[in-house]
């Protein structure tokens, strides 16, 4: 209900805000939108004594389109993703997968580069990121999807290490983002992504099992000829999801299946 | 160690030194003295803490109050101007869009983002538009009709609730 | 003449100006200068011993005022809270529960310390200090297994778990089931869920030192209640304590009683002489606000081929929680003696075992027992309908009761209903033959539409005392009133109820301009504060309008028949000679010779009355109902089932309610709306679930409990009928609980529809994509002959 106390500092740049990282060491947190870390505080179950408050620092939320790739840059907010002209053009599934997270208000102030760091499970982007081999641009480095989603709420980010920018393929083929939930604003109980490209399918998933998951068997399936049906019985391949109060482990792999069959039939 | 943080709220200024941790909503309520916004609960679901941060619809549950610092807000408070009520504060009496009242300054809030963004929407907008609004009492039907109700209203007016706030007066 | 009343007008409420502006006070909009924060720390454990609470550290916490434990709240409360018969007097132990615990936790969330500081926050950080050291006891979790023989207890040093077993026999059963051709059996789940009022509770609670006068502010639906147990608890006389319930977020039947935070808080202010303040968490509102629901019933139903019921035999056992609610054991005892529902039956049995475990008290949600005897009579007729291959809706009405007053097998009494007239208008507005038609159609196509039914008669308008005395400690449920004429004509009409979103300054500002031929602007209704009303029975029960109301109108009916001698003495005519009509007085044949109400009312002050009359024009009444009320409705609704994700779809939903005669129907339909979203939450969505093995709250807080939100609660189409009570002159009933009542029966019913052909016979709440898609499957498997699944 309320938080406990912290220390507070604003960044005006990244090399401050690298630099106030490094003074209070790991007991410090980046503040963003704060909509993953500011409920955690206010339950207690997050108590980091300090938070560094980045929303100020400039040029640190375009959305670029660069040849074949499409630069965002970490402080984007959902709301701007959902609605920009350039991500539509170059990348629609990922403005129909910012326009599910959560609800209006969520959506002004979540950033993709907070949702990618905090690395929930149920997060939607890191499926994408993971999916279409995205690129995290922190700034110490760039570090590919495959190495960047390690565990639940676990990435190699060092406690002075920022995310500046995620970088996407450009891709404007056939695509469908299925978010299975109870409610509008609940987070996934299973999410399944499908993207035509390069003459090929990416399959991504969300929320069965501690990272996101990119479903190589189905893409193989797909790729040799297999029906939608066929291929997406491959979607559980591998998988071992935990339950919880809104879904058992053999339900999340059945839907596993089904929301991928439904995602490959109603890419467009 | 306390911090420095000047607002805008309802179009009068306000600055104050607060802990970092004082919650957007505390600093509203405790502070300002503007108690129209409600908190239902712990986890950011239910928006009854709703409010405009620049024009954008925002939970202040879930926001620091120094996050606010050169801000310009608006409350429930500040949506009817000069004793003449906002269309949606109309809509929602003429259309009973609410029962104990208690959700109720939330759901205008995100109501009013919600038209200034998208305003005619269609009944599945609305509701989406909505989602991240909780109400006990109504069964949201006649939310949704309030909603709808104002948009008519305000069909054509154009009056974009940034600028209202800033004209507003009332604290 | 024109004739206008403004019972029956939809008119918009006069209580919204202020709450749509953001003007409303509710508790926590409260300051007192001087005022400390109350936080209070809970019990980690389901059940533990409490070896010791150290409280070093939170006594030097930041801004801290007091700490307090139960030694220093016995210096000040005595005896526990309290616990009604509610019909069932055979109580077998009831377990006092003082406000906060000493030597032993009973529930995950139980009080164990108070902290008082000078800030909110700072009373968050102080609470955490408080360092509580636990013996682990075993937690009873599952209601079943605690009736076992040799079950640990959920109090330590009690015989066993059972605070009731009691039954409710009507009719020969034993002949009844030997009569019947077919029976079937079900075992049906009423899960715990939880109320959720939008405002969670708050307390502020001033005391002033030396002075012996107490004022309480809380969020409250009974605030005389929460005097009179303040008074007992407290040891001051009523006459020392106030209390305001201001603007209450909701109430939904968890803020029908008193409970442990008004006590301490105003111990807290006694014993630190400030002002405090209580404001409850969300998270804390799970754990420490009652729990509704929370049933196992098993039936048998015997009916005969053509699709005549017979018998119904029914054993409930009812999750108590450590400690019985304050009116814990109505709703179990509601749930029996509505379980007939509409029907005529040749014999109802059931037996009621009421069960303690290691969790929060159940009490009064939204229906209080009458969901859950709607739901199972519903499941029962269309278990047999099914069980028979007979369309739902002819079982219903070969089954209906038609004479009234009726008596059901259990032996209430029901004033008035036409229940085939509601099904059949539900049934047109909804295109139930079209829709059976589109569900075949559908089925070879492999989409599964269902539709499901509910027809319900229900009992509220709480209540004749005679029937009441039992569920209120021997107070009796009526409701009082007070009705006072200003000299310049405005009125203040004073009542006992509150409304915690209902719209009682309005309604009833109608019926009293109706009655007294005043103009409804210029009537205030005044509720929830002790200080200016007389006593209260509060609202809850779909109580409010058909006591309350009436109350008002009876206080009215006496206003006017003292107005009308004055005006006759005014008008030199004899009392018997002078019509009232509309506001106005004149004498019988001369309409020209008049006096309005408001003339008459200057005059009441004045001098020139009639003889022995003296001055002033109000009266008091205390309304007792010569019975409940008993609305009645029928509910459709239609769904369409997923197969491969066990979504469920609602298509449709109608209401067809009948609440006697209505005063405001736009306050009607908004009530049926709420009440039926509710239903819907329970069908579909909630569930308060706790650990196993810890008893810990896993669904707590609202990511985790499921309340249905915009996008979940379809349009809902409303129609009605009209049948007023005879019970009272006003012909009302009550509506708060009916959507409820009717909904989640009407929504099971529908899934189990749809899902027939699988040989599915039964779903339980909350139907969720996961628990359907498992009973989907297995009925797949057991695919000859349909073998039942369960979860």
């Amino acid at each position: 209900m309320i938080p406990a106390a912290f220390e507070y500092a604003r960044a005006s740049s990244v090399e401050e805000a690298a630099k106030l990282l490094n003074k209070y060491g790991e007991d410090a947190k980046v503040l963003a939108g704060g909509h993953s870390l500011i409920p955690l505080m206010r339950l207690r179950l997050a108590q980091p004594k300090a938070l560094v408050d980045i929303n100020g620092i400039k040029g640190l939320d375009h959305i670029k389109a660069e040849g074949s790739k499409l630069h965002i840059g970490a402080l984007t907010r959902h709301v701007t993703i959902q609605n920009s002209a350039v991500v539509k053009d170059k990348l629609p599934i990922l403005a129909e997968v910012a326009g599910e997270i959560g609800d209006n208000q969520v959506r002004n102030m979540g950033t993709i580069g907070g949702v990618v760091a905090h690395a929930d499970a149920a997060g939607d982007y890191p499926t994408i990121a993971l999916m279409l081999d995205a690129d995290i641009v922190t700034n110490q480095r760039t570090i590919a999807a495959k190495d960047f989603f390690k565990d639940l709420f676990t990435t190699p980010l060092a406690a002075d290490e920022i995310v500046i920018e995620v970088v996407f393929p450009v891709a404007n083929g056939p695509h469908k983002y299925i978010k299975f939930r109870r409610r509008l604003f609940d987070w996934a109980i299973v999410g399944a992504a499908a993207q035509k490209m390069n003459g090929g399918w990416r399959i991504g998933l969300t929320n069965v099992g501690p990272t996101p998951v990119r479903a190589t068997a189905v893409e193989e399936a797909l790729h040799k000829g297999a029906k939608p049906e066929e291929a997406a019985q491959h979607a559980s391949d591998g998988l071992n999801p935990s339950g919880d109060l809104r879904a058992s482990p053999e339900y999340k792999k059945h839907l596993a299946r089904v929301l991928t069959k439904r995602a490959i039939e109603q890419a467009k | 160690m306390k911090h420095k943080v000047a607002t805008t709220v309802n179009g009068h200024k306000h600055e104050h030194e607060v802990e970092p941790r004082l919650l957007l909503v505390h600093y509203l309520r405790d502070v300002v003295g503007l108690t129209g916004t409600h908190i239902g609960c712990d986890t950011s679901q239910c928006g009854s803490c709703t409010i405009l941060v620049d024009g954008k619809a925002v939970k202040s549950c879930t926001m620091f109050a120094v996050q606010a610092e050169g801000r310009q807000l608006t409350t429930i408070e500040g949506m009817a101007k000069d004793g003449e009520l906002h269309p949606l504060q109309q809509a929602f009496w003429d259309e009973h869009g609410l029962q104990c009242g208690y959700c109720t300054p939330g759901f205008i809030m995100a109501a009013a983002y919600l038209l200034d963004q998208n305003p005619n929407p269609t009944e599945d907008e609305i509701r989406k538009g909505l989602e991240g609004n909780l109400c006990r009492c109504t069964g949201y039907v006649n939310i949704v009709k309030s909603v709808q109700s104002a948009a008519k209203a305000m069909d054509g007016a154009k009056a974009k609730t940034s600028e209202r706030s800033a004209a507003v007066g009332r604290s | 003449m024109a004739v206008t009343t403004m019972v029956g007008a939809k008119i918009h409420r006069r209580e919204d100006p202020k709450l749509i502006t953001g003007h409303g006070s509710y508790v926590d909009d409260m300051q007192l200068i001087g005022m400390v924060h109350m936080a209070v720390v809970r019990s980690a454990q389901a059940h533990a011993k409490i070896v010791s609470v150290d409280l070093t550290a939170a006594s030097k916490a930041p801004g801290v005022v007091a700490v307090y434990t139960a030694r220093d709240f016995k210096k000040v409360i005595s005896g526990g809270l309290p616990v009604t018969e509610s019909l069932i007097a055979d109580k077998k132990q009831t377990p006092n529960q003082f406000p906060i615990a000493e030597s032993e936790a009973v529930y995950f969330g139980e009080p164990i310390a108070v902290v008082l500081a000078e800030s909110r926050y700072q009373a968050a950080d102080c609470a955490e200090l408080v360092q509580v050291e636990y013996e682990s006891l075993p937690v009873l979790v599952d209601f079943e297994k605690a009736l076992e023989k040799g079950s640990p207890t959920a109090h330590t040093g009690a015989p066993d778990n059972v605070a009731w077993d009691v039954n409710f026999n009507g009719g020969d059963l034993e002949a009844a089931f030997k009569e019947s051709e077919v029976t079937v059996k079900e075992r049906i789940i009423q899960q715990r869920v939880f109320p959720i009022s939008m405002e969670p509770r708050a307390v502020l609670a001033n005391y002033v030192p030396f002075g012996n006068q107490l004022t309480v502010w809380t969020s409250s639906q009974v605030p005389h209640f929460i005097r009179l147990f303040l008074c007992i608890g407290l040891g001051m006389p009523e006459s020392q304590i106030r209390v305001v319930a201001p603007d209450v977020g909701g109430g939904f039947g968890s803020k029908l009683r008193p409970y442990p935070e008004e006590y301490l808080a105003a111990a807290a202010s006694k014993l630190s002489g400030r002002p405090v303040k209580w404001i409850e968490g969300r998270t804390e509102n799970l754990q420490a606000t009652s729990h509704g629901r929370g049933h196992i019933f098993d039936i048998e139903v015997g009916a005969k081929r053509d699709g005549t019921l017979l018998a119904l035999k029914i054993t409930m056992l009812s999750d108590l929680g450590a400690y019985i609610g304050v009116f814990g054991a109505l709703q179990s005892s509601l749930a029996m003696l509505l379980s007939p529902g509409c029907y005529k039956w040749k014999a109802v049995h059931g037996r009621a075992i009421g069960v303690l475990t290691n969790k929060m008290s159940t009490d009064p949600y939204r229906g209080a027992g009458r969901p859950e005897a709607a739901h199972l009579v519903e499941r029962a007729v269309d278990l047999v309908a099914q069980e028979l291959k007979l369309d739902p809706a002819d079982v219903r009405a070969k089954n209906f009761a038609e004479d009234f007053p009726f008596t059901s097998i259990l032996g209430m009494v029901y004033d008035s209903g036409e229940y085939q007239k509601s099904l059949d208008k539900a049934k047109e507005i909804v295109g139930y033959k079209a829709l059976r038609q589109k569900q075949a159609d559908l089925r070879k196509q492999g989409k599964y539409l269902g539709i499901g039914l509910s027809t319900y008669v229900e009992i509220c308008g709480v209540g004749p005392s005679a029937a009441t005395a039992h569920v209120s400690g021997s107070l009796a449920l009526v409701e009082s009133s007070v009705v006072r004429v200003h000299p310049t004509g405005s009125v203040t009409v004073a009542v006992g109820t509150h409304s915690h979103g209902q719209g009682h300054a309005t309604t009833f500002a109608q019926i009293a301009a109706d009655a007294l031929g005043l103009p409804y602007a210029n009537i205030e209704i005044r509720e929830g504060d002790t200080g200016d009303t007389p006593f209260g029975y509060g609202s809850y029960g779909s109580r409010s309008l058909p006591v309350g109301g009436v109350s008002i109108n009876r206080s009215c009916q006496k206003v006017v028949d003292k107005a009308k001698k004055i005006a006759a003495h005014m008008l030199e005519a004899a009392d018997e000679d002078v019509v009232f009509d509309q506001g106005q007085f004149y004498v019988k044949g001369s309409p020209d010779k008049r006096k309005a109400m408001g003339e008459v009312a200057f005059a009441a002050y004045g001098p020139g009355l009639p003889e022995g009359m003296e001055q002033g024009l109000e009266a008091v009444t205390y309304f007792d109902p010569p019975n409940f009320t008993w609305p009645f409705g029928a509910h459709i609704c239609v769904v369409e089932v997923d197969p491969e994700t066990g979504e469920v779809d609602i298509q449709k939903y109608v209401a067809v309610d009948d609440c006697g005669n209505i005063i405001n129907p736009m306050i009607v339909d908004g009530q049926i709306h709420g009440g039926v979203a509710q239903g819907i939450g329970q069908a579909l969505f909630e569930e308060a679930v706790h650990d196993p093995e810890t008893g810990a709250l896993r669904t707590g807080t609202l990511l985790d409990y499921s309340i249905p939100g915009i996008g979940e609660i379809p349009n809902l189409q409303l129609d009605r009928t009209i049948t007023p009570s005879p019970t009272n002159e006003l012909g009302v009933k009550g509506v708060g609980e009916a959507g409820t009542i009717a909904a989640s029966a009407a929504v099971i019913n529908a899934i189990v529809d749809a899902l027939s052909p699988f040989g599915i016979k039964h779903v339980d709440m909350p139907a969720s994509p996961d628990r359907l898609w498992k009973q989907i499957k297995q009925a797949r498997e057991h695919s000859n002959g349909g073998k039942e699944a369960r979860k």
